[in-house]
């Protein structure tokens, strides 16, 4: 039989498939368009769908409540990415251009993704914000422009873990000859703060262990006995959905008591103890925002929207739990960014390369927190052009059984160490890919 | 009317073993060609081109890299993404540590070292065969993705164990931009898949097709097994080598061992059994069914049912329509969809009297 | 040494829970020689339609019965749907199909009951208690007694009923089967429906275990080095190659872990499996199988 060269055909297919880019309207309407690039299928759709709930919560309240940004209308598109890279790629590739001044900022809330649109974004002037995930040495602005790592990343997470324990130890200089374990998903994500950690090791003269866990971490049987055996002080676990409640699960199973373990702010949510039951009581997370809803931003999403039916959660108990809180959080500082930016360039739909400026001169202090209903909620955050990270801080809480109880106030990392390895870090990549720094001493 | 062979003689046998014997299948590629050569670079949008025709080709590739060892010579695979894991993490540390390798070479590098690798976990497939060997394929696709993910020297002691893709220049012009990557892509995909044509056709091809059809049979006629089965491992993973390389350097620019994880070997071989096993169109075919497929969905579903539903619903609407379509598919043509195209063109030459 | 014990008898245990995700597929495998990669799936709906009729007020039995018979009615509809228009197609498409399956009942799954993570509290503490040192979970010994209260059901069943000797007879031959007028159709209705019983099942365990959501979906793959070693075909093999598999995957992560860099529990099994099979292609307990020209 005759036979077609294999594009023909298909590249037929490819044409009938693909859109036509959306054309825009003559007038250009008054609108920020906000990608939305969730996750609501899939492993993590349990996570995905309370943190863009959130997301898209806070977004509808500031056009239902506020009129928008300074009159400015937020508009958004979802696009399922599953989080998987395969369909986050061309979901940034599809949202990017849309709504009169293209997108404002991605948020994929996932490393994987954020590590395959991190040379994209810059190439085409979108910023690509990273709330505490993705590449950790992309808070270095010099070298990465267009990532913004805020809040938090993995190295000044594990710094402050680090110093937590110090202080449940009676002092930091009390962590010699203590033993920790880290427990980490086998992933680009879970090995992140392996080298900070061991460095810190070498500072404080403590021991420390690295137990990778085989992704998706459902079995820990072995990785639990091994940890038995080593008798650590403490365990420190860097995971993400199902590893969490099996690692609970694995420790009750191993007699290792619950509350010598600290996650990190991905590995304490409800998601992640309510499934582990009873073996969750006593379990500490780092966190970077609290459960509940007794913040007035949170009170106000529910009086305004759900009362209203305009609400974006299936499942209402969901509201004030911390990843939706998180989504709150992310909104937050979203809707502040644009309107610093505006307060540069004017109250009109503004451009990516005009937002980023917006992101990197962020100044969400305490009285502008208070402002807007989010005391508590959300730490301080300064953004600079070399510092991308803003914040840094954690607090910790401590699962009773029903909830999450916050047990400390907003401990600090250690800038120093951090920003030293960020730079040497940031500086090879730059070499790597051929990049001149940014001069921030000469401004915007 | 207009697809007729009629009155096209064969006068040589070099016009016998042209690939495309029919004059309108000439001019139908040949104008498929010029439009994805030229058009599609110079017209196509950035989301055509760099999130849709990319990946599509990427992944074809890879897919008749399986399609050669499962669809030509019977052995099944699941372990297609080790073998682009290995492509790609070969020409990352081409590019790195031999900068003077140009990159077009430091692919067939990669893609040769991806060779190598599956012609060693190609071994038990002369002792084991069928679904027990898919599942022993297993071992290799773990045992990569363990070993790149431990190993440091492979990324070059990324603390994170991500690599990031050199910048690509082939001589003094650098591919940076969608367009650009999109042609390098078409030209190394067009020119293996063309190799693929001519290998099929000739005479490893053959002996293949003989070890597929019936292992004890083709040996009895005198078929060496082992370098036939091996040869076909080696090949087929110098396809998926390749890919992976292109995945990293053209697409993606930087990743860590998971992204070729089973899920990707599973979507590979769903490629080929959509597509159509032993078909080299049928590998292009599949992989669009796949890839473009779930790109597509959303808008049509969006627009048929608007925001009527609960956020969150179409989601999962869309996977259960996927995988209905999957099934739908297999039941109207189990050979895949190079097998309906073939019997559509049947139709077509017979068209508009159909006795 | 009492720890070795205590890394063996874990291992063993754990084996216990592959096993009873590996017996759907051989149920299914055996007598209708497909791969049922949906299995996972199953079980991800089967424990996800329990909690959820449990949320909405139903007592525990009633929860189970009616999940059970969902899954019996799901079993159908699959035949129906799926199998039946597909038979004597080559094994591939139909693993195709099963492939495809996962897809709809992922989707079907989340899109009805939703995407929470939910809690599963069977009643039995998940803690260990010591015995001479060594630790052993009491859920796991209830584990291991449900998995063998059902390996001994189906034997009986495949032994002793009239449907499980037709089942037999299908899984040696089916064309032989249908002259007898053995209805093939029946049959394959009647595993599916036992391979859902066994998803319910084992989703109830794990679910328990991990909770109920997405993830359990993928333990499917911890099934497979389970089959590979016992055989596809075995009922008994599915038990003892995952006694096999748990073991061999936590002695070697507890031992050559640490020299190997850890984390090779993923591969273990399969590399077992595989040296394994050069030594005898067709499992533990598989059928040998002579290849005539």
């Amino acid at each position: 039989m005759h036979r077609l060269i294999p594009q023909c055909a298909a590249l037929l297919l490819a044409l009938l498939f693909a859109l036509p880019a959306q054309g825009q309207g003559a007038a250009v309407p008054n609108e920020q368009f906000m990608p939305v690039p969730s996750y609501r299928v899939g492993p993590y759709a349990a996570p995905g769908t309370s943190l863009y709930g959130g997301f898209i919560d806070y977004l509808n309240l500031v056009n239902v409540r506020d009129g928008g940004i300074n009159g400015v209308k937020l508009t958004w598109e979802e696009c399922e990415t599953s989080y998987s890279v395969d369909k986050g790629v061309p979901c940034y590739e599809k949202l990017k251009g849309k709504g009169p001044t293209g997108a404002s900022m991605f948020n994929f809330y996932s490393t994987a993704i954020a590590y395959a649109v991190l040379d994209r974004a810059g190439a085409d002037k979108v910023p690509l914000v990273t709330i505490a995930h993705g590449r950790t040495d992309s808070s270095d602005g010099r070298v990465f422009p267009y990532v913004f790592p805020l809040v938090t990343n993995y190295w000044s997470l594990n710094t402050d873990i680090v110093r937590f324990i110090g202080m449940r130890s009676g002092g930091m200089d009390k962590l010699k000859g203590k033993k920790i374990v880290h427990l980490y998903l086998d992933v680009a994500y879970g090995k992140e703060p392996n080298e900070i950690l061991q460095k810190q090791a070498a500072l404080y003269g403590f021991e420390t262990k690295l137990v990778p866990v085989p992704p998706p971490g459902t079995d820990q049987q072995s990785q639990w006995l091994e940890i038995r055996q080593y008798q650590p002080d403490w365990v420190i676990v860097t995971g993400y959905g199902v590893m969490n409640p099996a690692m609970l699960k694995a420790a009750a199973r191993a007699n290792y008591p619950r509350d010598h373990i600290v996650g990190n702010f991905w590995t304490g949510s409800e998601e992640d103890t309510i499934p582990a039951g009873e073996a969750a009581i006593g379990y500490i997370s780092a966190l970077i925002n609290p459960a509940g809803k007794e913040f007035p931003v949170i009170q106000d999403i529910e009086k305004v929207l759900y009362t209203k039916g305009l609400g974006n959660m299936t499942d209402q108990s969901r509201i004030g739990t911390v990843l939706y809180n998180r989504g709150v959080m992310t909104g937050i500082i979203t809707v502040e960014a644009i309107r610093t930016a505006q307060g540069k360039y004017g109250k009109k739909p503004l451009t990516g390369e005009q937002i980023r400026w917006g992101l990197e001169n962020l100044n969400l202090d305490d009285k502008r927190i208070g402002e807007l209903g989010a005391t508590g909620l959300i730490q301080p955050l300064k953004v600079s052009c070399a510092d991308h990270e803003g914040g840094g801080a954690v607090k910790f809480q401590q699962w009773d059984g029903k909830q999450w109880k916050v047990i400390s106030g907003w401990i600090q990392p250690d800038k120093k160490l951090v920003r030293d390895m960020v730079e040497a870090s940031s500086a090879k990549y730059a070499q790597e890919k051929n990049i001149q720094m940014r001069d921030c001493s000469k401004g915007g | 009317m207009l697809y007729r062979e009629a009155g096209q003689f064969k006068t040589s046998y070099r016009a016998d073993q042209r690939i495309f014997p029919i004059l309108q299948d000439r001019v139908v590629v040949g104008a498929l060609l010029l439009v994805a050569f030229v058009a599609v670079p110079l017209w196509g949008s950035e989301y055509l081109v760099s999130a849709l025709l990319i990946p599509w080709l990427i992944l074809s590739l890879a897919t008749l890299g399986l399609n050669i060892l499962t669809g030509y010579a019977g052995q099944f695979s699941l372990g297609t993404a080790g073998f682009m894991a290995v492509g790609a993490f070969a020409a990352y540390g081409f590019q790195l540590r031999t900068p003077a390798v140009p990159l077009l070479l430091a692919f067939v590098l990669s893609g040769v070292c991806a060779a190598g690798v599956g012609a060693v976990f190609g071994l038990p497939s002369l002792r084991i065969k069928g679904m027990y060997l898919a599942v022993a394929t297993l071992a290799s696709q773990f045992f990569i993705e363990w070993l790149l993910t431990r190993v440091g020297w492979f990324t070059n002691y990324s603390s994170s164990g991500v690599i990031n893709a050199q910048p690509m220049v082939i001589a003094g012009l650098a591919i940076n931009t969608p367009p650009r990557r999109y042609l390098l892509v078409l030209a190394v995909v067009a020119t293996l898949a063309l190799a693929a044509k001519n290998l099929v056709r000739g005479r490893a091809g053959r002996a293949w097709m003989a070890v597929r059809d019936m292992d004890v049979a083709a040996e009895v006629i005198g078929i060496p097994m082992l370098r036939t089965k091996l040869s076909a491992f080696a090949v087929s993973s110098f396809y998926c080598g390749v890919a992976g390389a292109l995945w990293v350097f053209a697409h993606v620019g930087s990743v860590d061992p998971q992204a070729f994880d089973l899920t990707r070997s599973l979507q590979v071989l769903t490629m080929v059994i959509i597509g159509g096993l032993g078909s080299v169109l049928g590998s292009f075919l599949g992989a669009g069914f796949i890839v473009l497929l779930p790109l597509f969905l959303p808008s049509v579903l969006s627009a048929v049912f608007g925001t009527a539903l609960r956020p969150g619903l179409l989601p999962n609407i869309e996977s259960f329509i996927f995988g209905a379509l999957i099934i739908f598919f297999l039941i109207v043509e189990p050979q895949g969809l190079a097998r309906l195209w073939q019997v559509t063109k049947e139709k077509l030459r017979l068209w508009p009297f159909p006795h | 040494m009492q720890f070795f014990l205590e890394v063996l008898i874990g291992g063993l245990l754990s084996g216990v829970m592959y096993s009873l995700v590996a017996l759907g597929f051989v149920l299914i495998f055996k007598a209708s020689g497909v791969f049922n990669f949906a299995q996972g799936a199953m079980v991800l709906f089967a424990a996800l339609t329990f909690v959820s009729l449990e949320e909405r007020g139903l007592p525990r039995w009633g929860a189970l019965l009616a999940s059970l018979a969902i899954m019996l009615g799901l079993a159908l509809v699959i035949e129906r749907v799926v199998l039946r228009p597909l038979v004597n197609q080559p094994a591939i498409s139909l693993l195709m199909a099963t492939i495809g399956l996962t897809f709809c009942l992922e989707g079907l799954a989340q899109g009805v009951w939703g995407s929470v993570v939910k809690g599963l509290d069977l009643g039995i503490p998940d803690v260990p208690f010591d015995v001479k040192g060594v630790l052993v979970s009491q859920f796991d010994l209830f584990a291991a007694a449900i998995a063998g209260f059902l390996v001994a059901v189906l034997a009986l069943f495949f032994q002793y009923t009239r449907v499980g000797r037709a089942l037999r007879a299908v899984a040696d031959d089916h064309q032989a089967a249908l002259s007898l007028g053995i209805p093939l159709q029946t049959v394959w209705a009647v595993v599916w429906a036992a391979a859902g019983a066994v998803a319910l099942v084992a989703g109830l365990l794990w679910g328990s275990r991990l909770g109920v959501q997405f993830a359990l979906s993928v333990i499917t793959l911890k099934a497979l080095p389970v089959l590979i070693l016992g055989g596809f075909t075995s009922i008994a093999g599915a038990i003892v190659g995952g006694l096999l598999v748990g073991a061999s995957e936590k002695l070697a992560e507890v031992y050559l872990g640490p020299v190997l860099g850890g984390g090779i529990e993923n591969w273990f099994p399969y590399v077992l499996a595989l040296l394994f099979l050069l030594v005898r292609p067709e499992g533990l307990f598989g059928e040998k199988h002579i290849d005539r020209v």
